[in-house]
């Protein structure tokens, strides 16, 4: 059996090992386009703030790892795919032979629409290669524009303010994090940012960005503000990486279409990660989540399905994230903003910046958010994918939701009367 | 085989012992935020309820990781946080559908229970038995059967 996986990030290298485990005697090769080893890109932040070097970023740290595991590891980018042939057609030239396919090439970054935008010196934070550039330029002092405030945009954020930089965020959206907090809590990071010294900007575009006089660019916003910069950082979103698809017969959406099985409309091909539009545990829609987790949850199906375990269906996955901005920590999951006929719990201190936001169907826990908490934030993934029933206990948390600890152990585990240990 | 903390809530008085000894053996301070166990208070019904990590197959934590921060240690079965590798991202405390991975804002890092390399803190602290090191097999027979026995309608 030939396996070919293209895309060397957590969902392609975690389908590998798992295929590997499951087919001790299968060819795997694994292609990535970068010329790094497989590394994550959720640890880039912290290699641009030099808390951990390159090598702190790959995802298997024994540099043998891929071949102790008979996986072929190749640093070429896939041009095309030749359903018919069975062939992935490299860029430079080759051919790669595949019995199954799996497409794991997660996401790029998106240039927004504005003029300006492809003048050197302005930079995503995607790739390693981007680290470097932005680690090396973002010294203390300078004059530095970040556009958009999205999870990525707020995890650089951080990254940038740390190395010393006079930071300025752009935001279109009205809040900071908007596809992941709510009003409330987008609004407190904001001002939670301010008070740190960063200039935020939301409900703001820039629209165009033209050469300096003092500095190297200087931007237009759509507040008529302008301002001169010596740092454009870019990360106003992505978007799945499904270019090299077209004219495959492979059926994409927003990303590709998967079914249960992480497999394509052809049945030899499957997908995997930020490129793959899975199902979504709480809706039961097939979207694209991008988030870590996801991607590894949908790499070992795709691997158990491609080595033939047809029963190793999707439940679908719980869309939650994790976000460190200047020390302040929010999470949110699932059906965070609620759902139309079910009820809330809501906590706030705005001076303290906490906040637990709590969504229910019926006695189910549906969604979180949450800002300033670290301890057993887990318990709220592990409430919204077993659908518990939370009884007296929803009422409970309706009053306080900081109960939700007490809650989740009362409502799973042998406490007390549930334990019928003690008469 | 491997062994596993048994947890016996009906047993404990919450003493908190157990969060003394976990912090001062991980942490070097007897601090019980730092602890990785934690004694739940039902105080309306006067119990409490020690928990912490039940080494779960699944390990979500370590799957979730994106930088190989969480192995297993062989020895013990305990799935471990190797603190230099941690970059404290916290994917980990979101994936762990039991909350029992926490993060550290003092060190930056996550932390959550390593069964001490195989001689529980917690465990040797407590004095009332509700927290033992037994084998893995044997944990929590009693409570599942009590626990599912109520969850299924009589007749």
């Amino acid at each position: 059996m030939k396996h070919v996986i293209i895309g060397a990030g957590p969902s392609g290298v975690v389908a590998a090992e798992t295929l590997r485990k499951l087919q001790p005697g299968a060819e795997i090769t694994l292609v990535g386009e970068e010329p790094e080893a497989p590394y994550s890109r959720m640890a880039l932040p912290y290699f641009l703030i030099k808390q951990i070097k390159e090598e702190g970023t790959h995802l298997r740290k024994d540099p043998n790892h891929f071949a102790q595991q008979n996986i072929k590891v190749m640093r070429e980018r896939v041009a095309s795919i030749d359903r018919a042939a069975h062939q992935a057609k490299l860029a430079s030239g080759g051919t790669l032979t595949y019995d199954k396919l799996l497409i794991a090439t997660g996401s790029r970054p998106v240039a927004p629409p504005v003029p300006g935008m492809d003048l050197p010196g302005i930079f995503n934070c995607w790739t390693l290669a981007d680290g470097r550039n932005i680690a090396s330029r973002a010294k203390p002092g300078a004059r530095v524009l970040l556009m958009g405030a999205g999870f990525i945009g707020c995890i650089i954020l951080e990254a940038l303010a740390q190395s010393g930089a006079d930071l300025t965020v752009v935001e279109m959206a009205d809040r900071m994090v908007p596809r992941m907090m709510n009003d409330t809590a987008g609004n407190l990071i904001k001002d939670w940012c301010e008070k740190a010294g960063v200039t935020v900007h939301t409900s703001t575009r820039v629209t165009a960005i033209k050469k300096g006089s003092k500095l190297a660019f200087a931007v237009e916003m759509s507040t008529g503000e302008t301002a001169e910069f010596d740092l454009i950082v870019s990360a106003t979103g992505v978007k799945p990486a499904i270019d090299f698809l077209q004219g495959s017969g492979i059926e994409t959406d927003h990303g590709i279409l998967v079914n249960r099985h992480m497999q394509t409309n052809d049945a030899d091909v499957y997908a995997s990660g930020d490129v793959a539009q899975g199902r979504d545990f709480s809706t039961g829609d097939y979207t694209v989540q991008a988030i870590q987790p996801t991607a590894t949850e949908h790499g070992q199906l795709a691997a158990r399905n491609m080595a033939g375990h047809q029963g190793a269906i999707h439940r679908g996955s719980v869309n939650m994230n994790v976000l460190d901005t200047l020390g302040l920590i929010s999470s949110s999951f699932g059906l965070w903003m609620g759902k139309q006929g079910g009820q809330s719990a809501e906590l706030l201190n705005r001076e303290r910046f906490k906040y637990l936001n709590l969504q229910f169907e019926d006695d189910v826990l549906i969604g979180a958010t949450s800002l300033g908490m670290t301890q057993h934030i887990g318990v709220v993934r592990g409430l919204i994918q077993t659908r518990t029933r939370l009884g007296k206990w929803k009422d409970k948390l309706l009053e306080d939701p900081t109960r939700l600890m007490e809650a989740y152990l009362a409502s799973t585990q042998a406490i007390g009367f549930n334990a019928a240990l003690m008469k | 085989m491997h062994k596993a903390l048994q947890l016996e809530p009906e047993k404990c008085t919450g003493c908190l012992q157990c969060e003394m000894a976990c912090s001062y053996e991980n942490e070097q301070a007897f601090n019980p935020s730092k602890s990785r166990i934690k004694v739940f208070n039902f105080h309306d019904e006067g119990r409490f309820a020690p928990y912490t990590c039940s080494q779960c197959s699944e390990a979500w934590c370590m799957h979730a990781c994106p930088v190989e921060a969480i192995v297993i240690n062989q020895k013990t079965g305990a799935k471990e946080v190797i603190e230099d590798v941690c970059v404290g991202c916290k994917v980990c405390t979101i994936a762990c559908p039991f909350g029992t991975v926490n993060y550290n804002s003092d060190s930056g890092k996550v932390i959550k229970c390593d069964l001490c390399g195989g001689d529980p803190a917690c465990a040797t602290a407590c004095p009332t038995g509700a927290i033992t090191y037994v084998d893995a097999d044997h944990t929590g027979l009693a409570r599942m059967k009590a626990h599912a026995s109520q969850t299924i309608p009589k007749a």
